[in-house]
């Protein structure tokens, strides 16, 4: 839901901005679809820069180096130890002298030899930098935790999606009725239980009641693999229907008031046709939006599932890295979530410029 | 600080909230859906069931004698006990001679022979910390912003507009994970990172509603009678976006004390020895592997946790509907 509102709102602003000049030409399709493309792009520089701000004042002014290398090697570690730990993580030059934080005003330096014009180097040509516990480039470890995130969550996804566009259409179907009623009420039961519970709840379901599937672990040897993953799967399922229904269900119900569908009807078009051929058709074009924005996320997997089901992901990446203060970690997944997220953001708007053809033409 | 001024503060504190929400509900569309949601018999019933967990908080943090408040002073007949010991058990849990224990608990007791009962009680307290101070701090943000963005547009708006752009382009658990490992535990720090992301829903429903405001004709007569934007703001907008707020701060406050579990799951939320449900559920891994499963820490907690949640929810949508039952 917030994707989409945030979407409309700049989609907004782009047309304000740009709409009389553009107006009186004569555009090919695939021409206005590239320029909107580009003025789409342009618009994410600004913000990427501000991203980078946040992540560089959160680990380097909020947690100085030396308090992080303090947590990191323990509070009775020496002065030496201090200063190599500095110095392997970039944060001292070759004599052990820290680098200033924004201008380096020393004579015979370089102005721009500070940590925050290095890590904006870094960002910018999206190095992700090092573990600060292995040394290990972090690229690698997201590299090897992806195809276990998206054995979850792909699935999870999926047939999510499925099952919870059905339960909403048949929610309107049944409209202000007691079934309606008491299944928004459920939906937003289901909301109201943590994501924890219904792990710890499911996995001890799985122990005891049957045996059949192993709470914990993971392999990728085809059938067995399918074994590990369908209870998490499961879980994650389950715990995001709710929310997914009660969005669906308020997108149809916004699409069911719009005159065409009552055009349909008065033509004598039966019910269900209505529904899942009318308004499925036209709800499709907000449903896409919110699918679209969601799906570069499934890379970075769940936090709390994978930790608990042993899933070597992306999730279980960054609580082990919250779990031994692995700062370089941390901060390298805050960039990457980001990324993703304009990435998410960029294709939903293409998507939607793809689907609705009036977008790029305003 | 003696506890006559913590508790003085307090009482003013919540005095100060009452009043507040007088002035709110005084106008007449906020009596009206009032009158509305008193025939909403789900929605009374999860007010009430709001307000009796959040009275068990501020009972918590009004103190009797120092450290000891007011829950615990009703608590103190209830003796402590060596370790667990199963609801309303005689003896101490699963052990080769179970001792007998000093007195009964209606929840049993935890690993450290704490009364279950009270301790999901004062589990009220850190809900109520993290929810209320999170509320004060990124309600004012986010409603100032989002008018002034509605109302100004322009430059001002293109700025709030960026951002919260830039805010929301971080994913929130990842943004709140690193402020807090930045910050580290506490509740106060907790609140700070919760309200760094918090406001920006907020923002941005008051902004859009803000601008729908500003286009009608009431604003223009306003303008032209010679009033200034301040007052506009301040007598013709705010009370008119004022139940979106509300709206929004009962969602929110049920969002935050899920995000409280999963905070303290990952090891960065409420520092250990508070009362807190995301603690308590967290510990529940390691109770319920054990044999015969120590069920009812997590029990009571999640019970607790669901019933204030889905009170929030519920009451939220009631309020949604009270007041706009068109759309609803």
């Amino acid at each position: 839901m917030g994707a989409t509102l945030h979407e409309t709102e700049v989609r907004g602003q782009v047309r304000s901005q740009s709409g009389d000049w553009e107006r009186g030409k004569q555009n090919t399709p695939s021409k206005t679809m590239l320029n909107y493309f580009i003025r789409r792009l342009i618009y994410m520089v600004p913000i990427l820069l501000g991203v980078m701000l946040i992540t560089f004042v959160l680990f380097n002014i909020v947690a100085s180096p030396r308090e992080m290398a303090l947590q990191n090697l323990g509070p009775k570690a020496s002065a030496q130890a201090i200063e190599n730990w500095l110095h392997n993580r970039g944060y001292s030059d070759e004599h052990g002298k820290p680098y200033p934080l924004f201008l380096n005003t020393e004579r015979g330096h370089n102005p721009f030899d500070s940590l925050y014009f290095r890590s904006m180097k870094r960002f910018a040509t999206f190095d992700l930098g090092t573990s600060f516990a292995t040394g290990e480039p972090v690229v690698e470890m997201i590299k090897r935790g992806a195809i276990p995130s998206l054995c979850i969550t792909l699935p999870a996804f999926v047939v999510g999606l499925f099952l919870s566009i059905a339960t909403a259409l048949l929610l309107v179907f049944v409209r202000d009725s007691l079934i309606d009623r008491w299944g928004a009420v459920l939906c937003v039961a289901t909301m109201s239980i943590p994501i924890t519970v219904y792990v710890i709840f499911g996995q001890w379901m799985a122990a005891n009641l049957f045996n059949y599937f192993p709470a914990f672990g993971f392999t990728m040897e085809g059938f067995s693999t399918a074994r590990f993953i369908a209870l998490p799967v499961a879980i994650m399922i389950f715990s995001g229907l709710g929310v997914d229904v009660r969005m669906y269900r308020a997108v149809f119900l916004e699409e069911v008031r719009a005159d065409y569908i009552r055009t349909a009807q008065a033509k004598g078009a039966s019910h269900a046709r209505v529904l899942l051929v009318h308004m499925l058709k036209n709800g499709m074009i907000s449903l896409i939006t919110l699918v679209v924005a969601a799906l570069p996320f499934l890379i970075m997997g769940t936090l709390v599932i994978e930790s608990f089901f042993g899933i070597p992901g992306l999730g279980n990446l960054m609580t082990t890295a919250i779990q031994t203060k692995d700062f370089g970690v941390i901060q390298a997944d805050v960039y990457f979530g980001s990324l993703l997220y304009l990435f998410g953001l960029l294709l939903t708007d293409i998507c939607y410029a793809a689907v609705d053809p009036r977008i790029r033409l305003q | 600080m003696p506890i006559w001024i913590s508790n003085c503060l307090i009482l003013a504190g919540c005095a100060a909230l009452l009043v507040l929400l007088r002035a709110f509900l005084f106008t007449e569309r906020s009596r009206r859906a009032l009158n509305r949601l008193r025939r909403d018999r789900i929605g009374i019933v999860c007010f009430v069931t709001i307000v009796a967990l959040l009275l068990c908080g501020v009972a918590d943090c009004l103190q009797v004698v120092p450290r000891v408040t007011l829950l615990d002073y009703a608590f103190r007949n209830v003796p402590r006990e060596e370790g667990y010991s199963a609801p309303l058990a005689p003896t101490t849990f699963n052990e080769r001679d179970p001792k007998p224990l000093n007195g009964r608990h209606l929840l049993g007791t935890d690993l450290l022979g704490k009364d279950v009962f009270l301790q999901t009680l004062k589990g009220c307290k850190t809900a109520l910390i993290i929810g209320g101070l999170t509320s004060l701090l990124y309600i004012p943000v986010g409603a100032l912003l989002g008018i002034l963005g509605g109302y100004y547009r322009g430059r001002v708006d293109d700025f709030i507009q960026y951002l919260y752009s830039t805010l929301a382009s971080i994913p929130g658990i990842l943004l709140l994970v690193a402020v807090m490992m930045t910050l580290g535990k506490g509740l106060d720090r907790m609140a700070i990172a919760l309200s760094l992301t918090a406001w920006i829903g907020l923002c941005r429903l008051v902004r859009g509603e803000t601008f729908r405001q500003a286009a009608k004709p009431y604003v223009e007569a306003a303008r032209a009678l010679g009033q200034s934007h301040g007052k506009i703001i301040l007598h013709h907008i705010l009370p008119n976006v004022m139940h979106l707020v509300v709206i929004n701060a009962i969602l929110g406050f049920s969002g935050l004390v899920l995000t409280e579990t999963i905070l303290s799951y990952l090891g960065v939320g409420a520092p250990v020895g508070t009362a807190s449900w995301g603690i308590m559920i967290d510990s529940a891994r390691m109770e319920l592997s054990r044999e015969p499963a120590v069920w009812w820490p997590i029990t009571a907690a999640s019970g607790a946790l669901f019933a204030l949640v889905l009170s929030l929810n519920l009451l939220g949508d009631s309020l949604r509907r009270a007041f706009d039952p068109k759309a609803a």
